[in-house]
């Protein structure tokens, strides 16, 4: 009998190793920022020629960096979540339009809605590297200390804006 | 005709290994350095490329942001350390060992730890059990009739 329950039982084990495996997402690599301060954000602004967007300037506040491009074909697909966002919430949305042309830029906008509260452009793709952004669209969450909390990867569905985001920006806001 | 075509067939991919930028260092050592950098870290995009071998848009900056670093005189752990802060431990080809990694480094002696135990055991077992009694008429019986087709 043992003889049979041996293999038995590394053949389960196995399958529930791969079936693990199979759950994981490879390309979710866990963000160095969580909890730790927000990478610096100096940019000028897409609509604003003279006035610049600063992370110094947003302290105090809970907001959200949405990192997009008119490149970028998933963009599109979170888009229509983002305006419904901005419509239902007064929480600080600024857009990292990233190395995109202005003109794309805007042109895209007119199209689709303009959720953002602000734009900060990012043409040569430095502040990306300086927070680590890899795979466009990207999402963080940043609370009234400038501490990252969340990062979504890829495009922001229904669910991750409901169960995630949402109640994570309304404990941050109710916070102190 | 043919033979235009064969070289064309030779070069075609030579193209695709062009696509590395070509940079001017001032010394041979840091151009060693800056392809050890390269090879080193991986390309986020493509996950299973480094630097080096990738042509993601990610990549090339990540490749001009290496070259900026070394050329400014940044030593090779100071450049390692800034792709970890922002891209985490997952941008090193060659993980660190830590306790999240542990695992991943011992496996390999521990699997094989497991084989060798696994392996002793098996030969012990035949060893003890590789000497039935067998009297002695059958014995020499056994022993005459191999004498007796070496002869």
């Amino acid at each position: 009998m043992t003889r049979y329950l041996l293999p038995l039982g590394i053949f389960l084990l196995l399958a529930a190793v791969l079936a693990v495996g199979l759950k994981l997402n490879p390309r979710e690599v866990p963000s160095p920022f969580i909890d730790k301060p927000a990478p610096a954000l100096d940019l000028p602004q897409l609509f604003d020629g003279g006035a610049r967007v600063t992370g110094a300037s947003l302290k105090g506040k809970v907001w959200i960096l949405n990192v997009w491009a008119s490149w970028c074909l998933e963009c599109r697909r979170e888009h229509g979540l983002l305006n419904d966002f901005s419509r239902r919430s007064n929480v600080t949305l600024v857009g990292l339009n990233y190395k995109d042309a202005d003109a794309d830029a805007r042109n895209w906008l007119a199209e689709l809605g303009n959720p953002y509260s602000v734009i900060a452009v990012d043409r040569e793709g430095d502040t990306g590297i300086e927070w680590g952004v890899y795979g466009v669209p990207e999402t963080f969450v940043i609370d009234k200390e400038g501490m990252v909390r969340y990062k979504h990867i890829g495009p922001v569905d229904a669910l991750v804006m409901r169960d995630t985001i949402e109640p994570l920006v309304a404990r941050l806001e109710s916070g102190s | 005709m043919m033979r235009a075509a064969l070289w064309a067939l030779i070069l075609v991919p030579s193209l695709a290994l062009a696509a590395i930028e070509s940079r001017e260092f001032d010394d041979p050592l840091t151009e060693a350095r800056y392809h050890d950098l390269i090879d080193k870290l991986r390309c986020l995009v493509c996950q299973n490329q480094n630097l080096a071998d990738s042509n993601a848009e990610l990549a090339r900056d990540l490749r001009d942001k290496t070259y900026e670093m070394i050329t400014a005189g940044k030593s090779d752990e100071e450049i390692t350390d800034f792709m970890v802060a922002r891209y985490g431990e997952f941008v090193l080809y060659e993980p660190p060992f830590n306790i999240h990694t542990m695992l991943l480094w011992l496996a390999p002696a521990l699997l094989a730890g497991i084989g060798a135990a696994v392996f002793y055991s098996l030969v012990r077992r035949r060893r003890d059990t590789a000497a039935p009694d067998v009297d002695a008429a059958d014995m020499e019986k056994a022993r005459s009739l191999l004498g007796n087709r070496d002869a």
